[in-house]
Formats: structure tokens, sequence, C-alpha cells
């Protein structure tokens, strides 16, 4: 009765091709981003920021850029993993080179190196798809980490190989090292996503993003109609790797703080973003935030259920909370292949013509 | 199985009593993934030590020890994770026997104003208390144990190692980088040639780094392995018939559960050790009598007297003595987490404190002070007897050579105080 298109009148084309055409959506979007950015910020805590809501942030981008790469252009990537290294090194360079300069630059920056890296491993993209570019970007992700954890440059020479993030402030807080605040922490990540995720959906809906969606549902037939393969293949790589890079960045800098390669961006990093982007529904941008959420956040809350509520002994729980988010991986594809967006997409298709459904 | 889960069911209820005026040691540990191996035996250690303390003494000064036990896996991420859902209950210190875990909570502990206890691994600088006010890792780190292997050898060779080969079989992590600084060092001071063969998480195909020391023909391999990797490297060693003997593990990598996969083969590998190992301590009889057959033992309690074990246990050992020293410093039973710091900080331990406790000659006695956060270092060698299935101590204690680590502490902590605007104190 609420969820209805009825009596929300367009005029201009504008108002017709808006994100969210039916005002119950626009109400629920505007109150989440509104709540998101002037209410949680005053109740945060640490444990919140460090182990439910950063993570989750810092997912949610690098889920959006693999789910540009894979779900809208079609190219199969295992490299994310290698790909937030190369994000999270290029940061880690900047900020000792350049201490004054301003984080918000050091991650855009790294953000671009990885597109360059990206890209060149995007290169390959054009003669080969499918399974066999799959092994390619695996080959960049074994590469990427065995070259972080060879070249001493990389992390400064220090003894351990372990890169450490020096605090830097933005607009005079803190927001890496220790003393960054819970509040400060979450709002620089969010203004992250929120900037990127708003980028990711204009490009995705214009010619860019046309392009990208052609050349995946068939590119001799894009070809033909005069998509360019090269540089629509290599935009969707330089995109994705941006905005994996920022994540990487954001990940090291912000979320841990420390970290060595081959534990932080190992090929288990790879996959758990794919299965992100799989679950929460390719060539969706709310599907990414579902998938990153789910994969995420379900493991805390299994794990505080059980062992904190319940009370079950650690070892125990962390089994059957691998069992737990396997079967329920499971469960929703065979309910839904699509992903959590598709599931979305049919809860709002039923919701419309709810209560009387014919 | 079932029994298990119920003293877990109860002991969860009882812990979510009142827990303010308790002591809170929480436990970082991992049951779980390619290193449970390892970490169950510690975590058991560690916990049933403090059973102890509560169920024969009543906690430390009249006050309960709780160990609220959270699952890492070895993974950073899982490790923030449990530092926040933890440092609330008004943790006084941290052992996430995890060295990439350590150099993440370093920044955040510094901050929190917590104390984190590293014994035998983490950051090596942090031996420096002028640098690192809030870590302590005494009573040896990583390149101590680098040094005391490299010092037995020289001993088993007249005190010349030139010419000879040694090659390090490391993990290729932040623990298993962490010696090769020191052994270099080592090695253009000895004259033998230094080969570093790293081995990636999580160490189940060691094919390829055997095989190249078939051919290089080292004539020592030290090992700096963890989980799953020891197993592995130790059976692959027994595969191409390299001499056990000549074959070193650093105290991590010489447990039972690393040796007993390969049987017999393994005889005569040899490990360091910070401490004693096997039954033959008071302490034990304590811990039948009010721990396991009170039924309190953590885990399923068949890990008592074990070679990790015993560290756990001598880990909780040790912070509960820095917990005594605080409440002693500050004549207040509910210390807080600063004063438990200035126990770690004059804390010693002797000799005579170790029999009290019912473990004579356990540990190497050591005293603390605002710049040694380090301790003497010294460790012994242990070499497997797989006939008897038990590690003999081969050796008394060897003291590092500090004129080798001295300088590279300084180095590697100056190094963090400028990386940190740190201003060294104790001055």
């Amino acid at each position: 009765m609420l969820y209805r298109e009825a009596g929300d009148f367009k005029t201009t084309y504008r108002e017709d091709n808006q994100t969210f055409p039916i005002r119950f959506d626009r109400i629920a979007y505007y109150t989440t981003v509104a709540a998101a950015f002037a209410v949680v910020p005053f109740f945060i805590n640490d444990y919140w920021a460090n182990a439910v809501f950063v993570p989750f942030l810092i997912y949610a981008i690098a889920a959006l850029g693999l789910n540009i790469l894979t779900g809208y252009a079609g190219q199969v990537s295992l490299g994310t993993g290698g790909f937030m290294a190369v994000g999270a090194y290029a940061c880690y360079k900047l900020m000792t080179a350049f201490p004054e300069m301003s984080m918000v630059l050091n991650v855009l920056l790294a953000g671009l190196v990885t597109a360059g890296v990206g890209v060149l491993f995007g290169l390959p993209s054009l003669r080969i798809k499918g399974f066999y570019l799959a092994v390619a970007t695996l080959a960049a992700q074994f590469f990427l980490v065995w070259l972080f954890n060879k070249v001493p440059w990389f992390y400064n020479n220090s003894a351990s190989g372990q890169i450490t993030a020096p605090e830097r402030t933005f607009l005079g807080q803190f927001v890496t090292g220790a003393q960054t605040s819970a509040s400060a922490k979450y709002l620089f990540c969010l203004a992250f996503v929120f900037v990127l995720a708003l980028v990711a959906r204009n490009l995705t809906r214009g010619t860019t993003g046309r392009k990208w969606m052609a050349i995946r549902d068939m590119d001799i037939a894009a070809e033909i109609i005069g998509v360019n393969p090269l540089t629509t293949k290599l935009s969707a790589f330089a995109v994705s790797s941006f905005y994996i890079g920022v994540a990487g960045a954001l990940f090291f800098s912000v979320y841990l703080g420390a970290a060595e390669v081959g534990e932080s961006f190992g090929i288990q990093k790879s996959f758990l973003i794919l299965f992100m982007v799989i679950i929460g529904g390719l060539g969706s941008i709310f599907g990414s935030f579902a998938g990153a959420a789910f994969l995420v956040l379900l493991p805390v809350l299994l794990k505080n259920v059980l062992v904190g509520t319940l009370g079950w002994p650690t070892d125990l729980a962390a089994h059957i909370e691998l069992m737990i988010v396997g079967a329920l991986i499971i469960i929703f594809l065979i309910v839904e292949p699509h992903g959590l967006a598709q599931l979305w997409r049919l809860t709002k298709e039923k919701l419309r013509l709810w209560p009387f459904p014919h | 199985m079932k029994s298990k889960f119920t003293t877990a069911v109860v002991t969860a209820i009882a812990l979510a009593g009142p827990a303010m005026a308790d002591l809170v040691v929480p436990n970082l540990s991992y049951r779980t993934g390619a290193y449970a191996a390892n970490g169950i035996p510690y975590a058991d250690g560690f916990n049933d030590y403090f059973t102890l303390l509560n169920e024969r003494d009543g906690g430390i000064g009249g006050e309960i020890v709780q160990v609220p036990e959270c699952e890492t896996a070895y993974n950073t991420e899982k490790g923030v994770e449990c530092y926040e859902s933890t440092k609330g209950m008004g943790a006084l210190a941290y052992n996430p026997l995890s060295t990439g875990i350590t150099y993440q909570l370093i920044p955040k502990v510094t901050a929190d104003g917590i104390t984190l206890y590293t014994p035998g691994y983490g950051r090596t600088s942090a031996a420096n208390g002028s640098v690192f006010e809030w870590v302590f890792n005494y009573p040896a780190n990583y390149w101590d144990g680098a040094s005391v292997a490299i010092k037995y050898l020289l001993d088993e060779n007249g005190g010349d190692l030139a010419g000879k080969k040694v090659t390090l079989l490391y993990h290729n992590s932040a623990y298993g980088k962490e010696p090769i600084r020191t052994l270099q060092a080592l090695s253009e001071k000895h004259g033998f040639e230094l080969q570093a063969v790293p081995v990636d998480h999580p160490g189940q195909e060691q094919k390829s780094q055997w095989l190249q020391i078939r051919r290089d023909k080292p004539d020592y391999v030290l090992m700096w392995g963890w989980g799953v990797m020891n197993q592995v490297a130790i059976q692959e060693a027994v595969n191409i018939r390299y001499p056990m003997d000549h074959f070193i593990g650093i105290w991590w990598s010489g447990s039972e559960n690393d040796v007993k996969p390969a049987g017999d083969g393994a005889n005569g590998y040899k490990a360091l050790t910070m401490h004693g190992t096997g039954m033959d301590y008071p302490i034990y009889a304590d811990i039948q009598k009010y721990v396991v057959d009170a039924g309190k033992a953590a885990g399923a309690g068949d890990m008592v007297g074990t070679v990790l074990y015993s560290r756990g246990m001598y880990a909780a050992m040790v912070i509960a003595e820095a917990i005594r020293k605080g409440q002693e410093i500050h004549g207040t039973s509910a210390v807080n987490a600063a004063q438990v710091r200035d126990g770690f900080e004059n804390l010693e331990i002797t000799e005579e404190r170790m029999a009290e406790l019912g473990l004579p000659q356990f540990g190497p006695p050591f005293a603390a002070s605002c710049t040694d956060h380090g301790g003497p270092g010294a460790a012994m060698i242990q070499q497997w007897d797989a006939a008897a299935g038990t590690w003999n101590s081969i050796t008394g204690f060897i003291a590092p050579d500090d004129a080798v680590l001295d300088p590279l502490v300084a180095e590697d902590s100056a190094a963090f105080a400028a990386e940190n605007n740190i201003t060294p104190r104790c001055q």
C-alpha cells in the first residue's frame, strides 16, 4: 500500500531516470544516509567501529570494485587480494615518503597506482576470457604477493617485512594510527564509500557502464555495434582496480594499522571478495553492500551469539560458525542464484502488489 | 565432547555474573585453523594456570582472575575484533601468541594503556623499554634465539663456523622474517654462509624448499616454523634423509605435536627452549589435584605437561607474578591496567620464587627494568627422543651474543621511535 509508484508523478526525464523511482525507497535511502552520517558517529564506540562498521565499509568498496569488473564488464578476476595489496603498499610508501600529504590524497593516489597496475594485468583480457582470464589474474595475485615479500623497498627495509601505518591527520583529526577516534575512522571510510558508490552508480548507468554490459553480454556483437573492446575492457580494469586500491589503502591504514602481505592480502581475500560479489549479486550496487554485510557481519554476529550469549567453547563456536555461514551461502545460492540483490528485487515486486496480488 | 560442552556452558553462566571487581586477563587463543595444533596446548596451559590460582589460592591477592577466551585463528583481523571486544572488560594484559597480531596491537595498547606481554615472540626490539613502554617480551626473543642457536653451533664446531653453510627455513611472515637480520649480522661475524628459504602460509607444501636444501647440502638447517609447517618440514627432512641432529628449530618448532607425525624418523631433531619441559615439577601435582581431577581443565584436558602447555603456563605465571607485583607496589588488590604495567616493569623472577611456585629451575631468573623489557634471552637446546617420546635438554641455558644484538635492538627501536614521535623514557 505504501510501496507504490501510483501518485508519484514524474514530470521530467531526470526524475524518470532517478535511482529510486518509488518515494518509499527514496525516503528510506535518505534516512539511511542521514543516519549514517549524522547519528551513528555520536554513538559509535571502538568495538563497533573496528569490528563491524569499518571492515564492512571497506569490504563494500572492494566488492563495488570487483562488481564493476566481474558483474558489469564480465571479466572474472581472482587478483583482488593482490590489487588490494598494491593499494596498501602504495599508500604506505606515500605516507612515509610525504608525511605532510593529506590522507585523502594518499588514499586516492594509492587508488590511481592500483588502477595503473590493474590496467597492466588487464591487458591479457583482450585476448583471453572466462576461466583463462581468471587464471591470468590468479597469476597477478601470486606475483604481487611475492613481489611485496621479496623487495624490501616496498616495506622500507623493516626487519619483519611488516608495514605499519604512521599517524596521519585529516582536517586536524587523526584518521590513522592508534589515537584515531572511532567516529573519525568511521566517518573517513563512510565518506569514501558514499562518494565511490555514487560514482559507481552513475558510471554504470551511463555510456561507460552500458559499454561494459555490452561487452559482458556478447563481446562480438558489442564490437559490431561500435563498442571498442580495448578501451572498454581496460577502463573496466582501471576503474575496478581504483576501487580495490582505495579499499586496500583504507584496509591497511585505517582498519588494520599494520599488515603483512601474505596474511592480509592472500588468495583467501580474493575469494572472499569474489564470494561477496556472487552472494550479493553480480551487476548490482546494492548487491555489493549486501554481500559485504553478509560475509563480514554474519561471522561477527554468530560469534557473539554462540560465544557471548550461549557461552559455547570458542573452538566449537568457530567451527559451527564456518558451517553455518557455508550452509547459508549454499542455501542462498540455491534459492536465488542471482544473489541477495535479486532477492531484494523480487521482494520489491511483491511489495508493489501487496496486499492484493491479483 | 558432551561434558566439555556442559562445563563450558556452566563456566559461561558463571562468567556472566558481575565481573567488574575481578582481574581480567583475556586469552586470545586459536583452537581452529592451520595453527591449532600449536595453539590448543598453549591456550590450555594459560587457562589452567589461572584456574589453579583461583581454585587453590582464591585468585591473586584475593582477587579472582577471569580469563575470557577469544578465538583468533591466528588471523590478524579476528585478532583486532578480539582485542576490541575484550578490552572493555577491564583487560589487564594481552598475550596474543601471534607476531602479526602483536604488531597490530602495539600502537593500540600504547594508546589504550594496556600491557602487551609477548614471551618469545612479537616485535624483538620491544626489548627496549625506553621506547616500548607497554610491551614486554622477557625472558627471550627471536634475535636471542637466533644467536643462541648459532652459539650452540659454534660450540659444536670448536668455535669456528667459517665456510659452513646454514640454511634458515622460515614461515614467510613477520614471525619468520624476524631472525634474518640477526643471522645476517652473525654470518658476517662468524663467516658462515646464510641461505634463507621462505615457506608460505600455511606451509603444507614444502617439496621445492626441501629439494633446494637437498641440492645445497647445508651443514645446518635452522627453522622458524609454526603450525602445520613444523610437522611438514620435519617429515620432509626425514624424506630426504637430512641428518636430524643438524636440524634445529626455534622454540616454536619444538613441541611433541611437531615431531610425532614423523615417527622414528624425527629422532634426534633439536629445538630451542626457554623453559624446562616434562612433568617433573611439583606444580603438576597441584594442577592434577585442583584442575584436572576437579574437571576444570581447559579444552580436552589431554595436553597437560606438553612443551607448549608448559609455555602457556609459563606465560600465565609471569603475568600472574606481574599482577602480584603491581598489587604489592600500589598496595591494592584490585589493580588496574596501569598498575599491572608497573608490576611488569619491576618484576623480578628469582630462582627461589620459581621454586615456591612449584617450578624450580623452570626458566631463567630475570629482573626487568625501565629500559630492559627483554630479559636475559638465554635458552637451552633440547633433543627429541622418539623411542621414549620425550624432549631431553642437552645443554644448560646459553646466553645470546649481546654484542651483536644490542646495536640491532637499538637501531630498530630508534626507527620505531622516529616513525611514531616517541621520546625515549628513563634517560
